[in-house]
């Protein structure tokens, strides 16, 4: 395993915030791709927070550019730690380690293929990320963006800007199309021909994908989000029923058929103490 | 060749996945289990979920890493549903599961015990977390009174056998293994993490784990672990289960030699994967052949001149 030391932390100063939405914002990194690892879309990397709320969270990475050598994280505010991440300001520092996992695969012979990649919510983070990458790789990609309303929407500009097809849609149906990522699916899958697909987001909404994906019979990749503590692949609390399986190691992305032998995929995840909550 | 028998019970092979790694869900065991181990030890749980302590709980360091996990388990009544799940037999081969246990006194150690007779094959009881919360852990491990006292109280409510897993940050093993063995341990586990250690991010000036210490395990500790092995080996009778900065084959034959009758990885996935135990078991046998042993217990305390 091609480690390069990505267990210690890099003290990061914050070179610039941008806000997404109301309640999203992207945090921009140096990241020098000669020194350090080389992250892939998909990868995650531990955010560690070392003054007033001192808590470490998994981030996906939502930015690589491997010209400016910088990455980012697209973090939602939904709590303690993200809200005190939300009030930091350029130039304050974060301890970030990684990048780690494994991202969403795209081989050399898939560059001619359709891509279709879906992303609910912050969900677009790494699928954002992801449709660059198959971009550059000349790829043609169709992207689902779903939010709750337009102004919640991401990466719309980011996308288009890259020539990928933009589907939006919102559950109040703002942004002209109203319904949620599984409706827009439904559509595009009638009209289109997929060859494989990315999906990123709330997990009910990923397990509504999945089962649309499987009637039509395309190959997928998932990426999982559990509660996380060590991510070296030592403490267990991220292993997901039955297969046993790590997200931080053997996730966060899974594919299709990884995923038919995870059994609580859309049904529960664990808390800190290892409970079982449901979905 | 590699089956061990310990406290009458029998294990396919000596390795055994220790406490506190991949061992919070029947799922993450069972997969360990599969992948090779004759045995594996569950994250330590007592009669109420807790929570732990707050990220970072792991930081690695020279030889290892320091941990403050902080002892996280949902609590007995749920932890029995888990337990229920782990395949203790496969292919008609036995695969062993070892429930390890805390608590601040004797009554919760031995309401505990009684709720998982049956569930389990062995209890490991742990009085040896550098790191718990007062009163648990190794608060109980450094007094020998009190670690016989529990031990027995324990003893008297179970009828599978009982393992005493020991803090090696006493200043005298031998004492506390002793009291553990008097008390009616079935075996010793020899060592938890050693220390509590530290780390401090020298950028910051802020110690990385969110508990401030934590115990280390890893390499490093490998010679310390060795040491309390063989240390209790010529002091006790009961056999000594050694765990502590395994990584490869040669190290388990070290442990054996010491005085070890089975041995435990935990560390050791994050460098390896959790092919270690295969991997290991091959070069235990590969070993075996050629210095002509037949079983493991030939080899056990092979270093000590008696």
């Amino acid at each position: 395993m091609n480690k390069i030391d990505i267990n210690n932390y890099k003290i990061l100063e914050i070179k610039e915030i941008i806000s997404e939405t109301d309640s999203i914002k992207t945090f921009i990194f140096d990241w020098n791709m000669k020194e350090l690892k080389i992250p892939k879309p998909g990868q995650f990397v531990m955010i560690w927070s070392f003054s007033k709320v001192v808590d470490e969270k998994p981030m996906s990475i939502s930015f690589i550019d491997k010209v400016n050598n910088q990455i980012g994280v697209t973090v939602k505010n939904v709590g303690e730690f993200t809200n005190n991440l939300h009030n930091l300001n350029i130039g304050d520092r974060l301890g970030i380690r990684g990048p780690y996992g494994n991202g969403f695969k795209l081989k050399e012979s898939d560059k001619d293929k359709t891509i279709l990649a879906i992303g609910g919510g912050v969900g677009m983070a790494p699928i954002a990320c992801f449709v660059e990458y198959a971009r550059e790789k000349a790829a043609k990609v169709h992207v689902i963006s779903a939010s709750v309303t337009k102004s919640e929407l991401l990466f719309e500009e980011r996308l288009s800007k890259l020539g990928a097809n933009i589907f939006t849609c919102t559950d109040d149906g703002t942004c002209g199309y109203e319904g949620f990522a599984t409706h827009r699916t439904i559509d595009l899958l009638e009209s289109n021909h997929y060859d494989m697909a990315v999906v990123c987001g709330p997990e009910l909404m990923m397990e509504g994908t999945f089962n649309l994906l499987e009637d039509h019979e395309i190959s997928a990749q998932f990426s999982m989000e559990r509660y996380m503590k060590c991510a070296m692949g030592l403490c267990g609390q991220c292993c997901l029923d039955d297969a046993g399986w790590r997200v931080c190691v053997e996730g966060p992305v899974f594919s299709s058929e990884d995923l038919k032998k995870i059994k609580e995929f859309g049904k529960y995840h664990r808390d800190s103490s290892g409970s079982k909550k449901n979905f | 060749m590699l089956k061990t028998e310990l406290c009458g019970i029998e294990f396919e092979n000596p390795l055994i996945l220790a406490a506190g790694i991949m061992g919070s869900t029947a799922s993450s065991m069972n997969w360990i289990l599969d992948s090779g181990a004759g045995g594996v030890v569950t994250k330590s749980f007592s009669k109420e979920a807790n929570y732990g302590y707050k990220n970072p709980t792991m930081a690695e360091v020279e030889g290892g890493v320091i941990n403050a996990i902080g002892l996280s388990s949902p609590g007995l009544d749920l932890f029995k549903e888990e337990l229920k799940l782990v395949k203790r037999e496969h292919e008609n081969n036995p695969r062993i599961a070892i429930a390890s246990i805390y608590g601040s006194t004797p009554e919760e150690f031995s309401y505990i015990s009684k709720e998982i007779q049956g569930l389990v094959d062995m209890i490991e009881l742990n009085v040896s977390c550098p790191h718990a919360m007062s009163g648990c852990g190794a608060a109980i491990g450094q007094d020998p009174n009190l670690t016989e006292k529990i031990v027995k109280i324990v003893k008297k409510s179970s009828s599978i056998p009982i393992i005493a897993k020991l803090t090696p940050n006493v200043t005298n093993i031998n004492e506390i293994a002793i009291a553990a063995e008097t008390g009616g341990a079935d075996a010793i586990t020899l060592i938890n993490s050693l220390g509590p250690g530290m780390k401090i991010n020298i950028e910051t000036g802020v110690p990385i784990l969110s508990n401030k210490f934590g115990g280390m395990s890893g390499p490093a500790i490998k010679p310390i672990a060795l040491k309390c092995v063989w240390d209790v080996y010529e002091t006790c009778n009961i056999p000594i289960i050694g765990v502590g900065g395994i990584r490869n084959y040669k190290d388990v034959v070290e442990f054996l030699y010491a005085g070890a009758s089975a041995i435990q990885i935990g560390t050791g996935i994050m460098y390896e994967g959790v092919e270690i135990f295969s991997k290991i078991a091959t070069g235990l046998k590969k070993f075996m052949i050629q210095n002509d042993f037949n079983s493991t217990c030939e080899m056990t305390g092979y270093s000590h001149n008696d």
